[in-house]
C-alpha cells in the first residue's frame, strides 16, 4: 500500500480525471501557477495546460454560474471555491440555478458539475475565513454532498462525483490536506453510504469530515476508559444515509452527533431529529451532540480550541450517554 | 426626446418580411390571451408580458441558427415560441399541466426547451448572465461554431452578476450575445434611479466588448444588428453587447398598479408599437395588403384557439410523481 497525503489524493484523482476524459477542466481562483490555495492543483497546469486548468478573477459568482454553464454544454467542469467562505457569493447559482435546474426543466437539463472546497476551522484564521456550511448546503433538494475525511475518500469520491450526472459538491475540511495515510486499494468509489470508521457497541459516535480524526481520538480515550465507542463517518451529507446510522444506534443504543457546524441548525440536529424519528424507542438515554459555540470563530488560539468540537468535549458527551454525570 | 416611429425600408424577399411580423403577431396574441386566462384564473402566480418588446425577441432569435443556444429571462414566453417550442406546450406550462414543457413545474416564468436550446426562464434578475458565459467556454473549448444569446432587462445592469459575467466573456472570449431588453423600468424602478451611468453602451464597452444601441421597436434594426453581431462571436471574436431600446406596454406582472409612470408615456411609446409600424412598412412596400394582413391574423388565431385547447385538455401531473427529476435516473 502506498502512502499519500489527503491532498496529494486530491490531486491524483483530479489528474486522473483530467487524463481520462477531455471534458474535464478544473477552474477556480489561483488553480494554476499559485498551485491552489491549499497546493491541491499543483503541477497540473505544467501536465494540462492554461485552458484546462483555468485561473479564474475573484468573481465567485460569476465563475461559478459559468461552471454552472459549462456542465450544460457538454463539459465536466470541477469549479473550485476557494472555501466554503467566499462560496457564500456564489450562493445564488448554487442554489437558485444549480440545483434547480433539473427539476424546473421537467427533467430536460441536468448539470453534471462537481465544486471542491475547503472548509472549518482550527488554524487561527479566524471569523470569516473558518466557516462550516456544510449544513446549509446538506439542505438544498437537488443537490449532493459529500464529505471526504480520509485518504481514500479523497482519492475516490472525486471520481464519483464526476460521473455523477448532477451537481455535487466536496467538502475538503482544510484541516485534512496534510492528513497522511495508507492508500486502500481498491479506494471507496461510493457516494451514497456512511462507514463504520470504528466498531464497537456502548455508544454511536457519528460524525463526519475534519471533526472524524477528533472523535476517533475521543473513541481511543473512551476505550482506555473501557467504554467501545463505535465511530460511524457519514461521508455523504446529502442524502443520508440513515440505514448506516440507525443500525449502529438501535446496537449502541446511546448518541453523540459530532460536527463543526454552530449548533443551531447544525448537521448534527437533523441527524439527530431523524433518529428520534425512526429509533425513539431503542434509545437508553437522551441523543446528545457535540458542535461548535454559537460566536464567530476566533483568532486566539486558546479561544478558537474552546469554541470547537474537542476530543475531550465529546469523551464527555459520550460518558454522560452512560450516566456518568461527572461529565 | 423620443425617437421617430420606425420606417424606411423592409430589406427582406416577402416571405421573410411577412415571417418577422407573423412571429411578432404570435407573440402578441399569445401574450393577450395569457392576461385573459390570468384573469379567468386559469394561470396563476407570477406572468411578466411582453407586450411592445415584440421586436427585440423576433428580430434577434431570427439572426440565429438552430444550434445556438439561448438564455432568457421570467418575460420569456415569446423567445420560447420564436425559437419553436409550441403554443399549446407554453400554454400548458402556464396552466401548470403535465403537458407542459416542465410538466407544470416551472409556469410562466420557467420554459425551458432541450430540443431548441432554450437554457430557461430565469427569474433570478442577472442569475442567467454567467451560466451563458459557462455555455459560450463550453463551445470555445469543444471547438463548436455556436453563440449563446443572453437576455435580460436593464435592470440586470445594477447586479454584480452583470459585471462578473462580462468580465469573464470578455476574458475568456466566451462568443455570448449580451442582449440588452432596455425597457426603461426595472419592475417601477426608472433607469435613472438605479444606474448612475444612464448610458448602458458605456457600462458594456468598459468590459472591451463592442456595444450598440439598437431601436428595439424596428424588428429590421434588431436583426441586422444582432446578424453582425453573431457574426463575430461566431468567428472567435467575443462577446459582444446589444442594448435593444424598447418598452413594456403593459404592468411589470399581473400584480403591478403601474403607479410608477404616467399613461402619457405609455401612449406615447404605443405610437412607436413594433407591430403597427412594421405593417404599414410593409404595406407601403407592396409586401402586405390589408387582406393578407387579416388572414395570417386568422391564422394566428386558430394556432392560439388550438394551443388553448391543449392546455385546456392536458391532465395533471400525479401528486406520486412530485420527486420526479430531482436527480437524473442514473444517479438515483
Amino acid at each position: 500500500m502506498r502512502t499519500l497525503s489527503y491532498r496529494e489524493a486530491l490531486r491524483e484523482a483530479m489528474r486522473e480525471a483530467l487524463a481520462a476524459d477531455p471534458r474535464v477542466f478544473l477552474m477556480g481562483e489561483d488553480v494554476g501557477k499559485y498551485g491552489g490555495a491549499y497546493a491541491v492543483s499543483k503541477g497540473l497546469l505544467q501536465e494540462f495546460g492554461p485552458e484546462r486548468i483555468r485561473d479564474t478573477p475573484l468573481s465567485e459568482l460569476g465563475f461559478v454560474g459559468a461552471g454552472i454553464g459549462a456542465a450544460l454544454g457538454g463539459m465536466r467542469p470541477i469549479v473550485e471555491v476557494m472555501t466554503v467562505n467566499f462560496s457564500l457569493l456564489a450562493l445564488d447559482q448554487i442554489v437558485n440555478t444549480a440545483a434547480l435546474y433539473r427539476h424546473m426543466s421537467g427533467g430536460q437539463f441536468s448539470v453534471p458539475l462537481v465544486i471542491r472546497m475547503a472548509s472549518g476551522a482550527g488554524r487561527q484564521v479566524a471569523a470569516q475565513h473558518s466557516h462550516s456550511f456544510e449544513n446549509w448546503y446538506a439542505s438544498i433538494p437537488g443537490i449532493k454532498v459529500l464529505a471526504p475525511a480520509t485518504v481514500g475518500d479523497a482519492r475516490g469520491m472525486l471520481a464519483a462525483a464526476l460521473a455523477d450526472p448532477d451537481p455535487v459538491i466536496l467538502f475538503e475540511h482544510a484541516q485534512l490536506y496534510n492528513l497522511e495515510d495508507e492508500l486502500p486499494e481498491p479506494w471507496e468509489s461510493d457516494i451514497r453510504s456512511a462507514r463504520v470508521r470504528r466498531a464497537g457497541n456502548a455508544v454511536s459516535l457519528i460524525t463526519y469530515g475534519g471533526s472524524l480524526p477528533k472523535t476517533l481520538a475521543a473513541a481511543r480515550q473512551l476505550a482506555e476508559q473501557g467504554i467501545d465507542a463505535e465511530v460511524i463517518d457519514l461521508r455523504v451529507l446529502r442524502p443520508l444515509d440513515m440505514t448506516t446510522v440507525l443500525e449502529s444506534v438501535r446496537k449502541c443504543r446511546r448518541a453523540v452527533v459530532i460536527d463543526e457546524c454552530w449548533r443551531s441548525g447544525s448537521l448534527a440536529a437533523e441527524v439527530m431529529a431523524r433518529i428520534a424519528e425512526d429509533a425513539f424507542y431503542d434509545l437508553d438515554a437522551p441523543l446528545a451532540r457535540v458542535c461548535s459555540e454559537e460566536v464567530p470563530v476566533p483568532y486566539a488560539k486558546h479561544l478558537e480550541e474552546a469554541m470547537l468540537p474537542q476530543p475531550a468535549k465529546i469523551v464527555a458527551a459520550a460518558r454522560a450517554t452512560l450516566g456518568d454525570s461527572q461529565s | 426626446m423620443m425617437r421617430p416611429p420606425p420606417s424606411g425600408p423592409v430589406p427582406y424577399e416577402r416571405e421573410f418580411a411577412v415571417r418577422l411580423l407573423h412571429d411578432m403577431l404570435r407573440i402578441r396574441r399569445l401574450e393577450e390571451k395569457s392576461a385573459e386566462l390570468y384573469g379567468e384564473r386559469k394561470i396563476r402566480g407570477f406572468l411578466h408580458l411582453y407586450i411592445g418588446e415584440e421586436a427585440v425577441a423576433v428580430g434577434a432569435l431570427h439572426a440565429l441558427r438552430p444550434e445556438d443556444n439561448i438564455v432568457a429571462t421570467y418575460r420569456e414566453h415569446g423567445h420560447a415560441l420564436v425559437r419553436g417550442m409550441p403554443m399549446g406546450v407554453i400554454l400548458a406550462e402556464m396552466y401548470g399541466k403535465r403537458e407542459g414543457c416542465a410538466r407544470g413545474r416551472g409556469g410562466s416564468m420557467h420554459l425551458f426547451d432541450a430540443r431548441t436550446r432554450l437554457y430557461g426562464g430565469n427569474a433570478i434578475v442577472g442569475g442567467g448572465l454567467p451560466v451563458a458565459v459557462g455555455l459560450g467556454l463550453a463551445d470555445r473549448m469543444s471547438g463548436t461554431e455556436r453563440v449563446t444569446a443572453c437576455f435580460f432587462g436593464e435592470g440586470a445592469m445594477a447586479e454584480g452578476a452583470f459585471h462578473e459575467a462580462m468580465n469573464l466573456a470578455a476574458l475568456w472570449k466566451s462568443p455570448v450575445l449580451f442582449c440588452c431588453e432596455n425597457n426603461l423600468y426595472a419592475m417601477g424602478t426608472p433607469l435613472a434611479l438605479s444606474e448612475a451611468q444612464t448610458d448602458l453602451c458605456v457600462k458594456a464597452a468598459s468590459y472591451g466588448m463592442p456595444a450598440q444601441k439598437v431601436d428595439g421597436q424596428d424588428v429590421v434594426a434588431v436583426h441586422e444588428a444582432t446578424k453582425q453581431a453573431q457574426l463575430q462571436a461566431r468567428r472567435g471574436d467575443g462577446p459582444c453587447f446589444l442594448e435593444y431600446q424598447t418598452y413594456r406596454y403593459r404592468a411589470h406582472s399581473m400584480y403591478d398598479p403601474e403607479l410608477y409612470r404616467d399613461k402619457s408615456e405609455v401612449e406615447e411609446w404605443k405610437t412607436r408599437g413594433p407591430l403597427h409600424t412594421y405593417s404599414a412598412r410593409l404595406k407601403a412596400e407592396g409586401k402586405l395588403t390589408e387582406q393578407a394582413f387579416l388572414d395570417l391574423d386568422a391564422t394566428v388565431q386558430a394556432e392560439l384557439a388550438q394551443a388553448v385547447a391543449q392546455a385546456e385538455q392536458g391532465s395533471w401531473e400525479p401528486i406520486e410523481d412530485l420527486a420526479r427529476d430531482l436527480y437524473s435516473p442514473a444517479s438515483e
